[in-house]
């Protein structure tokens, strides 16, 4: 089948403001929207400019907005939009360096912000610390996150203030808050109490929707919320 | 032109280069230089488990770890290198664990374990259960853990800085020089020791599982720099890649009963091997799945077999198979079991295949997986320059694109995790051991002229050809005739064909000459490696007259210990022949015999 592409082009070295590229590439309807993407710069524009690595889903170097919606380049399959036109443009709320790559820096930085390690200060046993698989099972959901950024910048909240740290850093001080093996929650809590942490959260869902690991941010936003008003980890 | 100094540096940031990091920069001051982030590197693709004999499930042990691994070799790995591995694994896991990683876990809040290929219990020959797994994402879990970690520990990362080469001086490492992508700008990265852990070259190939970026960029890098590459023939096929794409499904499907099944419904890995079936070696299974498919029981005639792992044939199996639980009673799976124990291979069939695996069998076939060979190292990680083991001061590697050599000629499921754990440790205490008591090599004035050379001749050239059109001739070829069997004729054609290529390589046409973020330029760049590599591989495999492990020779199919029993080194001066020398295996315990499972 053909499918016209219409991708967002922006060159800071050449172009005063961005403009859109349009191209029309013969596709399998079981081909990635990366792959097109690929073809594109392989045959038809090799100044096309992307992130990419795993081809798979698994790395979050090609989050981008495909017809609108925060997805990963590589988990789209041109069947399931539905459509054979197709629009791609970067990421919201984080400044575009060149075509779909944007600077990830702010959206890292959000991330160590919350201390997004394992804290427990007791010297370890000489074999692995225990925990049972409900223990484990209360934070895997947030273990999945591969910080691929769809989530916060598809935030209405992070739009309106970038300083907002954003549902990716609360899924990773999650991950941590509700390891029954770690100490830091109290610590993690306080961050997030901060007027920049969770309170700036309205539950639109926008995360949810976007993640690609099916992470259910919102829920653990929330969970984060209730530990904080009532200081306990349930 | 900016210039930095550092004690050491790390190249990569995969579970190898995070681990080297961590241990270095306790002593040393250490970068880590990374051409993606750290997070976003090919480990994170690891799926079913790290192996270390912790006999949480049952009675296991790291000498039983030892002996698998070095029959799974086909006795070319070192045996003194593999007993320090395996006799390393319970400790370095449980260093994973203390540094948080989630495990998942027994009933009794142990960290689990599954089974995987070749790694059995030594007295019964049956599989054991070795792999220490985080559901099909233990390798997401242990780099995420180690990137935490290095935030922790204020580490110091150089993200999107792509090393284009090694700086010698005197003999000695002395540095890198790498392109910051955002900007286009050169940067010095003056050092006393240097740790290359960049990873694999699986887009040598055309179908594979291996990520875009995995061009072989530190192996390129000191070949060019007059050092060898050790044992380039044994690449690995993994037998089950998604048809078409490469993706893999984790050999942990058939660790949890899945099982593959031709044309005809046929279980056929009993007629290969009667003992393991299934979860014989990985070499092995790809070479019956490529029979089956030769002789016309590819499902529908076509280039693939089928894994089934719906619950009703698992346990089909399972029970034919006389497999049971732990606590001794039949081995039963249900849907929503599989469901827990693999969601991301779930998904993938449901993402890319439209297929849910647990109502309809996974339609699979070899894919590129894994580079045995790589940059010789010695056991601390040192860098080798000669068949006589003479150290190259300063220089460290580790990881996929080292070889210590603990993989031989075919490597065992879970093994490669450990293997980047253990010896990214040792590289990093040891640069920075070496660091604590060396002096910075001068910096000659023109140490960035090689790097910037290659890529203005990248730039200025002014032919026609698209380095796409190149990049697809090579895999095709490489996938044809370097692939799971060979012959001296194919390979010959490989090598003709390889020879062109790079001859078109130098009338490419780029379309971006800008600075920004070329990933243009670095694709073309990339692809110069992966030339050299697939030369270095064709040539080592054209030499090497037997079948042992991943390198199968039809017209020499048997294994051949008496005139090969030894490790290939490949040089290859710039713009010269590949030469080759050998140097012997190092067997301690475990004399050479017939490799059946
Ligand atoms: C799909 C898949 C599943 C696997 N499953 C398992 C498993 O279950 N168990 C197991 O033991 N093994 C498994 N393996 C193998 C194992 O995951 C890899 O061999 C291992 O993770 C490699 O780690 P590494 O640190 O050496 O390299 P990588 O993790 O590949 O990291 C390479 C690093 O080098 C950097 N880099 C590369 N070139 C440059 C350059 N020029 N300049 C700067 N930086 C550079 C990259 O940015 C990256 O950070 C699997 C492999 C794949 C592909
Ligand atoms: S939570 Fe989901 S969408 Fe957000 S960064 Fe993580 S993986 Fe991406
Ligand atoms: S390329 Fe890795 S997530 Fe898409």
């Amino acid at each position: 089948m053909q499918v016209t592409l219409k991708i967002f082009r922006y060159n800071p070295e050449t172009d005063k403001k961005p403009h859109y590229e349009t191209y029309r590439v013969e596709a399998e309807p079981t081909d990635r929207v990366l792959d097109l993407l690929e073809k594109v710069k392989g045959q038809q524009d090799g100044t096309l400019t992307f992130r990419r690595s795993c081809a798979h889903g698994v790395c979050g170097s090609d989050a981008m907005r495909i017809n609108g919606m925060n997805r990963l380049a590589c988990k789209v399959l041109i069947q399931d939009l539905g459509t054979d036109h197709i629009t791609v443009e970067p990421l919201l709320g984080l400044p575009t360096v060149k075509d779909l790559v944007v600077d990830m820096e702010p959206f890292f930085e959000h991330y160590r912000s919350v201390k997004p390690f394992f804290i427990n200060n007791d010297p370890p046993p000489q074999k692995e610390r225990l925990q049972s698989p409900e223990e484990r099972e209360r934070f895997d959901d947030t273990t999945k996150c591969i910080l691929c950024a769809a989530c916060t910048t598809s935030c209405p909240s992070f739009w309106l203030d970038d300083q907002y740290v954003g549902p990716a850093a609360i899924v990773n001080a999650h991950r941590f808050i509700f390891d029954s093996r770690d100490q830091g929650a109290e610590e993690r809590l306080k961050i997030l109490a901060d007027q920049f942490g969770v309170f700036r959260c309205h539950t639109i869902f926008n995360c949810t929707l976007a993640c690609p690991r099916e992470i259910q941010i919102t829920k653990a936003i929330g969970e984060v919320r209730k530990a904080i008003a009532t200081g306990r980890l349930d | 032109m900016k210039t930095h100094q550092y004690d050491v540096v790390v190249v990569g940031a995969g579970g190898a280069g995070l681990m080297a990091a961590l241990y270095a920069s306790q002593r040393a001051k250490t970068a880590v230089i990374s051409k993606l982030y750290p997070t976003r590197s090919h480990t994170g693709a690891a799926q079913g488990g790290i192996g270390a004999a912790l006999g949480n499930m049952e009675e296991d042990h790291p000498e039983w770890h030892t002996y698998d691994t070095v029959k799974g070799s086909d006795y070319l790995g070192d045996q003194d290198a593999i007993e320090f591995m395996c006799h390393q694994a319970p400790e370095i896991v449980y260093e994973l664990e203390h540094m948080g990683l989630p495990f998942s876990r027994t009933p009794e809040g142990l960290i689990a374990q599954r089974p995987f290929g070749g790694h059995t219990n030594n007295e019964t020959g049956k599989p054991v259960r070795r792999a220490c797994y985080a559901a099909d994402r233990t390798g997401h879990m242990i780099l995420q853990t180690l990137y935490q970690q290095g935030i922790k520990h204020g580490l110091t990362f150089f993200d999107e800085f792509q090393v284009l080469d090694l700086i010698m001086v005197n003999g000695k490492a002395a540095g890198v020089v790498a392109l910051e992508i955002a900007t286009g700008e050169i940067h010095i990265f003056h050092a006393k020791a240097v740790i290359f852990a960049t990873g694999g070259w699986g887009r040598l190939w055309e179908i594979t599982s291996n990520a875009f970026t995995l061009t072989g960029d530190g192996a390129a890098i000191v070949l060019r720099r007059g050092l060898p590459l050790q044992d380039m023939e044994f690449y690995q096929f993994h037998p089950t890649g998604i048809y078409k794409l490469g993706i893999l499904i984790t050999e942990g499907v058939r660790g949890e009963g899945g099982v593959l099944i031709n044309d005809k419904g046929e279980r056929f890995m009993d007629r290969y091997a009667p003992t393991v079936k299934d979860l014989a070696s990985r070499d092995v299974v790809s070479r019956a799945i490529y029979i089956e498919i030769r002789e016309g029981r590819g499902i529908n005639g076509q280039r693939y077999v089928y894994l089934d792992v719906r619950p009703e044939t698992v346990n089909k199996y399972a029970a034919l198979d006389g497999r049971t639980r732990p606590d001794g009673s039949p081995y039963v799976v249900t849907a929503e079991e599989l469901l827990a124990k693999l969601p991301d291979i779930i998904d993938f069939c449901r993402t890319y295949l439209g297929i849910d695996p647990v109502t309809e069998p996974i339609p699979v076939q070899p894919t590129a997986h894994y580079a045995m060979g790589g940059i010789p190292t010695n056991i601390k990680g040192e860098v080798l320059a000669d068949e006589n083991g003479t150290v190259v001061p300063g220089l460290y590697a580790a990881g996929e694109t080292a070889c210590v050599s603990v993989h031989g000629a075919n490597r065992l499921g879970t093994n490669s995790l450990l293997d980047i754990v253990v010896f990214g440790k040792q590289a990093g205490i040891h640069a920075a051991e070496y660091a604590a008591g060396a002096d910075f090599e001068p910096l000659p004035g023109d140490a960035a002229d090689f790097a910037r050379a290659q890529l203005d001749a990248l730039l200025q050239s002014k032919g026609q050809e698209r380095i796409a059109d190149i990049a697809a001739a090579m895999k095709r070829v490489m996938m044809d005739h370097v692939g799971v069997f060979r012959t001296e004729e194919g390979m010959r054609e490989a090598l003709q064909t390889i020879r062109e290529l790079k001859e078109r390589f130098k009338h490419i046409r780029l379309d971006d000459r800008g600075k920004t973020f070329n990933t243009e330029l670095l694709s073309a760049w990339e692809l110069g490696n992966l030339l050299d590599l697939a030369e270095v591989t064709t040539v080592s495999a054209l030499a090497r007259q037997e079948s042992r492990g991943a390198h199968s020779r039809e017209d020499f199919p048997k294994r051949d210990d008496q005139n090969w029993l030894k490790h290939t080194l490949a040089w290859k001066p710039a713009d010269g022949e590949v030469t080759l020398r050998y140097k012997p295996v190092v067997i301690t315990k475990y004399q050479p015999k017939e490799r059946v499972y």
